[in-house]
């Protein structure tokens, strides 16, 4: 054995006289390339195969999926030994809508489907152009007119009624719509030559990426009402998103500066002698180049804000994981929560899961 | 001869040195300050008014009052009846005792796991990915309550786990066996620390020859004597006891050892293993970013292993490695606030409780932000000091 193939990725297969059987030259190379190698495989296997037969006892042979409604007595049977996945059929409706009218849950549904289509329209290289900022207005408009309701025959439903995926989507993506042009507002005023203008911005960004995303939500529901005049309300969720357009804009404002320093020198210059304005420089020169070059770091922080919306739970917003930790209060299914978090996980994970597959697939073709 | 000499900009005879670009700057300046000033006089105006219709007093007057409120579980002694001022101390000890187990602990699973994805067993990387993409695309929040739960659910003191002896795993958290620390332990301790001190500057003088002469020296002669032996020969000259004390059931719940609350261990395994899945991306990348080619004139040069790690690899994989791990321990440190949702009473939970209490929401917000920004402050000072001491020093 040359020391060589201790080396990460050297190409040891390569090396070695391609015979025998491909599936045990498979599991030689992978596998047992050494003892110690051996050893590790055969230990890992071993959790591997317990882990799973006792995932696949709990979760699938001894579980409980359907019950007869709101009796949780076959699941108190097996609790222990088996998953109640019954609590999910019994529950889906008020973990995905919350309280929403219930007659009227095809409208939330419906905002949901609006907003996926728009995140997939959104990644198409076809669609990036100056039309998709009209779209993005048009499917919030169209969003806000279904959650609402209150024209063309629907019936109004306010927003403190609002619940479950809905509202983690409308305080990710609002906040994404708000928070990316004051990231570029802030970027922009922190690479001014101004030094007012700068020293704002340095302030802003520092404050809010030195403090936990918790305070700045306690400072929205409990300070926000002092701050403004006697009488004057607004309401808890617009309160909550401004906090999160204000945190969203901070962390922006870094990643697309560090797109701004990325582009070269000439491209600024060559712009100055065109005699192009400071805005329009930056808007047909600079922006699409520098977002161009930050694009993988912009989506990763997507992923990292869409998770940090689930904080909202603190201050009672009923998003997706408040409803599912109000779900399981109901004293018959309070044991079950685990399975109640699982299901909530899984849709969290198929959301960040594609968004950090396609920053991969960004990054491999260079965002080209 | 005449040469096209470059004219000077127009100057406008009114403004003399201003030029039109400055003059514009300065006005968008006064424009913007302007606006931020009549926003925040609003703000404050208002405030005022709300607050003295509130009968709240600002201040931090009330730091001196009787808090009143318990905490469970602190590292610092705390009585109901001490200060508001040393409830918000005690919450700063709390989040500070997750903050820095945690961020230890997650560099050192997330060092693992990095190094697991780069194995060249099939089995072991592909794991490390499958924790890695499972976790990093959950939010924190989930995890946490779902930690909170499953220990929630762990069987009573009577009927407690005991996976090795001494530890108990029940729904009072996890109990460990513990040397309890009095005056002469720590004194063994300090001169333990002492002797890693003087180990650091003997290295340092010995590296120095080194460099000089180019003989090797070996530093471990000094280590055994000097943080070993040294803190040995105190301990037994001193006769200092090193009992272990093993922890009792006595009635419904354990007496002696130490003891790691639900909510502090639940807490601790969420930040732990969240991070760790950030801080392996980071170590996998920075071992990456070592090119081949030292590899391999690395090993043409016949080094051993462990030494081409040491010396060749693993100093130039941290300089890719530090400035990013640096705001995952700061990303730590602020998630660790999310202990609010399970009850652990770190620095945010006690302003919280202070805040709905007293009423003082700006001093209560404004306490959060200095402890959060001092904190930060610190980390990134030390990072910044051990990222220029590892730096590239080009020629």
């Amino acid at each position: 054995m040359t020391v060589i193939a201790d080396i990460p990725d050297a190409p040891r297969a390569a090396r070695r006289p391609q015979i025998g059987n491909p599936v045990l030259r498979w599991l030689r190379t992978n596998l047992f390339s050494s003892i110690p190698n051996g050893i590790l495989s055969i230990v890992l296997l071993a959790v591997l195969a317990k882990g799973i037969f006792s995932f696949v006892l709990w979760g699938i042979a001894n579980a409980v999926w359907l019950t007869p409604a709101n009796d949780s007595s076959a699941c108190r049977a097996v609790r222990g030994l088996g998953a109640c996945w019954a609590i999910i059929p019994e529950k889906y409706r008020f973990i995905l809508f919350g309280t929403y009218p219930f007659d009227e849950q095809w409208r939330p549904a419906l905002s949901v489907v609006l907003f996926v289509a728009l995140y997939f329209l959104s990644t198409r290289r076809a669609f990036w152009r100056r039309e998709l900022i009209y779209l993005w207005i048009g499917a919030l408009a169209l969003i806000s007119v279904l959650m609402w309701g209150g024209v063309l025959g629907l019936s109004f439903v306010s927003q403190d009624r609002w619940g479950g995926l809905p509202v983690t989507l409308i305080l990710a993506t609002f906040g994404l719509a708000f928070g990316f042009p004051l990231g570029i507002l802030v970027a922009l005023g922190r690479r001014s030559k101004l030094p007012a203008i700068r020293s704002l911005s340095v302030l802003y960004v520092e404050l809010i990426r030195g403090v936990p995303l918790v305070s700045l939500l306690f400072m929205a529901s409990v300070m926000f009402p002092l701050f403004m005049p006697a009488g004057f309300n607004i309401d808890k969720l617009l309160r909550a998103q401004i906090a999160i357009i204000l945190f969203a804009g901070a962390y922006l404002a870094e990643v697309i500066r560090g797109g701004l320093q990325a582009v070269p020198r000439g491209q600024y210059e060559a712009a100055d002698a065109l005699g192009l304005s400071y805005w329009r420089k930056h808007r047909l020169i600079v922006l699409p180049q520098a977002i161009r070059h930050v694009i993988p770091p912009l989506v990763n922080t997507f992923i990292a804000f869409f998770k940090d919306t689930s904080l909202v739970l603190i201050i009672g917003i009923f998003d997706l994981l408040t409803t599912a930790k109000t779900a399981i209060i109901d004293p018959a299914w309070q044991q079950f929560s685990v399975e109640v978090y699982i299901f909530v996980a899984a849709i969290y994970f198929v959301f960040c899961f594609a968004m950090s597959r396609y920053s991969r697939s960004l990054e491999a073709t260079g965002g080209r | 001869m005449t040469t096209d000499t470059p004219r000077p900009p127009p100057r406008s005879r009114f403004f003399g040195a201003w030029g039109p670009r400055e003059l514009k700057g300065l006005f968008w300046q006064v424009l913007v300050i302007t606006i931020v000033a009549g926003v925040v006089g609003f703000l404050w105006s208002n405030t005022v008014t709300n607050l003295s219709a509130r009968r709240i007093t600002t201040g931090f007057a009330f730091l001196g009052r009787e808090a009143g409120m318990p905490i469970a579980d602190s590292l610092l002694a705390y009585n109901p009846r001490d200060t508001y001022l040393w409830a918000f101390v005690v919450g700063v000890g709390n989040t500070l005792r997750v903050a820095v187990i945690g961020i230890v602990l997650a560099t050192i699973l997330g060092t693992l796991i990095g190094i697991s994805r780069l194995s060249a067993n099939w089995l072991l990387s592909r794991l490390a990915a499958v924790y890695v993409e499972t976790l990093r695309d959950i939010p924190l929040l989930l995890q946490l309550l779902f930690w909170y739960v499953l220990m929630q659910a762990l069987p009573a003191a009577r009927a407690a786990w005991r996976p090795v002896d001494g530890v108990f795993l029940s729904n009072r958290g996890l109990i460990l066996p513990a040397i309890p620390l009095g005056l002469p332990q720590l004194w063994v301790l300090g001169t333990a620390a002492f002797g890693l001190a003087v180990v650091y500057l003997i290295r340092r003088w010995l590296v120095a020859q080194q460099m000089r002469d180019g003989k090797l020296r070996p530093v471990w002669p000094f280590a055994v004597s000097f943080i070993l032996a040294l803190p040995v020969a105190v301990s037994v000259l001193l006769r200092v006891s090193w009992t272990i004390e093993w922890p009792q059931l006595r009635g419904f719940n354990f007496v002696g050892g130490l003891t790691l609350a639900p909510e502090y261990f639940a807490l601790l395994i969420a930040l732990v293993t969240y991070t760790s899945a950030f801080i392996a991306e980071i170590v996998r990348s920075g071992i990456q970013s070592v090119p081949r080619g030292q590899w391999d004139a690395a090993n043409a040069l016949g080094l051993r292993r462990s030494f081409m790690l040491r010396q060749i690899i693993l100093p130039q994989a941290l300089r890719v490695i530090v400035p990013p791990m640096t705001s995952q321990y700061l990303n730590l440190t602020k998630n660790s606030s999310l202990a609010v949702a399970i009850g652990y009473q770190d620095v945010v939970s006690i302003a919280n409780t202070t805040l709905n209490q007293t009423g003082q929401a700006i001093e209560a917000i404004a306490l959060i932000m200095a402890v959060f920004l001092s904190i930060s402050l610190s980390i990134s000072f030390f990072m910044n000091w051990y990222n220029s001491r590892i730096a590239l020093v080009e020629r």
